[in-house]
């Protein structure tokens, strides 16, 4: 109901209370200084520097549209307000700043919610504004009426009702501010329609967050002095980079301090890009699907620094094997995050870059790491990532990704779905800079691919390419946004690994539940290539090995967006695996070892 | 990273079994461990008060909270304060000391909350509670009123409702005591409480003055 009739018949999108905002705003007759509450929203973006907004339209949001539409600010109409929080959520990532989607109220803020909760796992900087019915209708269930803020509270860092024209572009300003403040995460502004187009005076103020909230950027210095001296210490030191060093912009200093002690680098997955995954140090991700010799390294460490993660199931595995040898030092600019999952034994509470500054003029010296590195690389010869791929077998996902790779530039942004497919191009992809890896970690949403390939084309730099590996399952939940893709021009490549399944529920079915494929395989999956073109994309295929080469190419030299539907191998499973709660020690190398 | 190796035959290095091991264990809690002592921290009942800031959805954010990371809690109560655009929030919880630690942070970074902190034992901590019982034996009723320093609120022939104030154990007590003559219907406030003498519950910063 909200993706249609709105936009060109607002009577068909609200039947009960239309008749106000058909009335043209007249902010712009008589006092200068006037303007109306949706005016006031839009000025509070501009003055905290938005330049694009992602959404759609609705009934109760139209006052804020009609605003946009005197606005410098860029929107990009997306099919589904899911496609808009996700593509938010991925403009989030790959800038640093705050990502922005609009939906209306109702059907519109609810199908927000699941970007909301995406981006609230993954700290992700996102403000969604969402309209509202009237104030007077509030509580009586009106007309597409919500309680978006009661609804969003556990999936936000915090939320606004919008009460008065006066005070609605400070709620916008402060919840830019928050979402952007310390550990990132989303807020939510919810904007009666009766405050949109009531009058304000008010001037747009600058972004501040609330005096309640107090971030510690630097640590206790006694406390590093203590971390750095056990550090020292320590013969066989892991850091285990999060997401946090990522979005504290740490990479450098993780990277100085890194090479500087010698110290082996793991990542967890929102960790990916903090550190260069073709450096001798790098171990890449440890984890369910981490690499054998990062979850070597994590299991027999004797001191890990932790830095910027919340100790994820699907990191640690079973708590009770999780580095059970090793003194924890955890940095974490969210206290809370500290001895949550695992107890640390030096809580660090700061900023990533700042504490590893302090760290490392804390540092007596340097921990003889020699045997211990030679170790990680022992390991790295052991336990390779690695596939057979014989020429006459269909083709290999992996090789995919590798292939995909090897065409494109460093600093190509990869986005994901989640599945599979997600894994492969974690493991088989060489990550190098920070923000180029964009994916659904903590709530593992599957859609998330392609409307975050959009968020991540706006926010990239022009000759930044774009690329999204998607699954079959994952591309048809939110496939409708290649019409944004079209519309818009964008230059991104879309290759779906199909294997016509839900690929990663049915490992787990043959590994866990007899193989009892309940529901998970997917033979009816239209052609992509076709469908791409349908929606005015180009659309590719690779069937085997001889097309993927050029195929690859062709894809990939396409201006605007293109889909390539690669029919994989669907025998193929994710190795290594640590089955959940399991001992990261004891990753499985193929079916047999479960 | 990893080289394409179109003649690998699966994946090589040690089977599980095979691989060095850890010797070191950590508990359900996270906490590293002497395996030969294995302590698992016993919940512990506790009382921690948050100073919030006055305003819309405040408590429903909170016991938000304490519903969706399933936190144990025992009592929570709220009211406004002597600032007007504060209220406090005290909230009796029973966790191990990890989860109490968790509900300390959790509550901190919830926007609208000023300060948090947990009681000490000697904390003042006070809780209300109507009694209505059956009315077959006013005198001795009276007298167990009279006992725990209650007040008599409201007698007919068929039922007496007392009021009574005390510590969570003064009124459990009480409400034993009153259990033999019949009770018809319990209304508890739940513990509301103070850090004792000069300490302060509440810490706010200069700026929220």
């Amino acid at each position: 109901m909200t993706d249609h009739g709105a936009v060109t018949e607002p009577g068909d999108a609200e039947p009960d209370a239309d008749s106000e905002a058909a009335e043209p705003t007249d902010a712009a007759d008589g006092d200068a200084t006037k303007r109306t509450g949706a005016e006031s929203v839009i000025a509070s973006l501009e003055t905290a520097g938005v330049e694009t907004v992602f959404g759609v339209q609705g009934g109760a949001i139209m006052p804020v549209y009609d605003a946009l539409y005197d606005s410098e600010l860029r929107h990009v109409t997306m099919a589904h307000e899911q496609g808009a929080a996700h593509a938010a959520d991925a403009y989030g990532a790959v800038t640093g700043d705050p990502g922005i989607c609009m939906a209306t109220s109702g059907p519109g803020a609810t199908n927000l919610v699941t970007g909301l909760a995406d981006a609230d796992m993954d700290s992700e900087p996102v403000v969604a504004l969402t309209g509202q019915v009237p104030t007077d209708l509030v509580g009586n269930d009106a007309f597409q009426e919500t309680d978006t803020v009661g609804v969003t509270t556990p999936i936000t860092k915090s939320n606004y009702f919008a009460s008065s024209p006066d005070s609605v572009g400070e709620d916008v300003s402060t919840a830019f501010a928050l979402a952007n403040h310390g550990r990132q995460g989303p807020t939510v502004v919810d904007l009666p329609k009766d405050v949109t187009t009531g009058e304000t005076e008010v001037d747009p103020v600058e972004p501040e967050v609330p005096g309640t909230v107090d971030v510690q950027t630097h640590a206790d210095d006694e406390k590093v002095a203590a971390a750095a001296q056990t550090l020292v210490d320590a013969d066989e030191p892991v850091i285990l980079a999060g997401g946090g060093v990522v979005k504290g912009d740490a990479t450098e200093e993780l990277y100085a301090f890194a090479t500087e002690h010698e110290i082996p680098v793991v990542t967890t997955m929102p960790g990916i890009g903090a550190f260069p995954e073709d450096h001798d140090l790098a171990l890449e991700m440890a984890g369910m699907h981490g690499t054998g010799y990062a979850n070597m390294a994590i299991t027999l460490t004797d001191c890990l620094l932790a830095i910027g993660t919340r100790f994820d199931d699907r990191l640690t595995g079973g708590v009770d094997s999780f580095a059970p040898d090793a003194t924890v030092v955890h940095v974490d600019i969210d206290p809370a995050e500290i001895s949550k999952n695992v107890e640390a034994d030096h809580p660090l509470v700061g900023d990533a870059g700042t504490v590893l500054d302090q760290l490392d003029e804390a540092m007596p010296g340097s921990p003889e790491t020699d045997d211990w590195v030679a170790q990680c690389r022992e390991w790295y010869r052991e336990y390779p990532l690695d596939y057979a791929a014989p020429e006459d077998e269909p083709v290999k996902p992996q090789y995919v990704v590798e292939a995909v790779d090897e065409a494109t530039d460093d600093d190509t942004v990869v986005t994901t779905g989640v599945g599979q497919h997600q894994m492969w191009a974690c493991q088989y992809w060489t990550y190098t800079e920070p923000r180029t890896w964009v994916s659904s970690h903590g709530l593992g949403a599957m859609g998330y691919g392609l409307p975050s390939a959009i968020g991540a084309r706006v926010a990239a730099d022009d000759d930044q390419s774009v690329v999204c590996f998607d699954g079959d399952g994952s591309f048809m939940m939110t496939c409708q946004e290649l019409v944004v893709a079209v519309r818009e021009q964008m230059d991104i490549t879309v290759f779906v690994l199909n294997n016509e399944a839900i690929g990663m529920v049915r490992q787990w079915q043959d590994a866990f539940f007899e193989g009892r494929r309940m529901a998970s395989e997917y033979p009816w999956v239209p052609k992509f290539d076709t469908l791409a073109e349908a929606f005015g994309a180009d659309g590719f295929r690779i069937e085997d090995y001889d097309d993927a080469p050029g195929v690859i190419e062709d894809a990939l030299a396409t201006d605007g967006p293109a889909v390539v539907d690669v029919y994989i191998d669907p025998t193929e499973d994710v190795y290594p695996m640590v089955p959940s709660g399991g001992d990261n020690g004891q990753f499985a190398l193929t079916g047999d070892h479960l | 990273m990893s080289e394409r190796d179109a003649d690998a035959e699966g994946l090589p290095g040690p089977a599980p079994e095979d691989r060095r091991r850890p010797t070191g264990r950590r508990s359900s809690q996270g906490i590293r461990i002497d395996p030969e002592a294995e302590a698992e921290h016993p919940p512990r009942r506790t009382v921690i008060s948050a100073l919030v800031e006055h305003e819309p959805g405040v408590l429903a954010r909170v016991s938000g909270l304490f519903s969706r990371r399933q936190f144990n809690i025992e009592s929570l109560t709220v009211a406004d304060t002597q600032n007007d655009d504060w209220a406090r929030i005290t909230v009796v919880v029973e966790e191990p000391d990890p989860g109490i630690d968790q509900v300390e942070k959790q509550l901190e970074k919830v926007v609208p909350v000023i300060h948090v902190r947990e009681l000490e034992t000697d904390a003042v901590t006070r809780e209300l509670v109507v009694v209505k019982v059956d009315a077959d034996r006013p005198h001795e009723v009276h007298a167990i009123t009279e006992m725990y320093n209650g007040k008599t609120l409201d007698a007919g022939p068929r039922t007496i409702t007392v009021e009574l104030t005390g510590d969570e154990q003064k009124i459990n007590d009480a409400i034993d005591a009153y259990r033999q003559f019949g009770i018809r219907e319990i209304a508890r406030t739940g513990q509301t409480a103070l850090a004792r003498g000069e300490t302060k519950t509440a810490v706010v910063p200069d700026h929220l003055k």
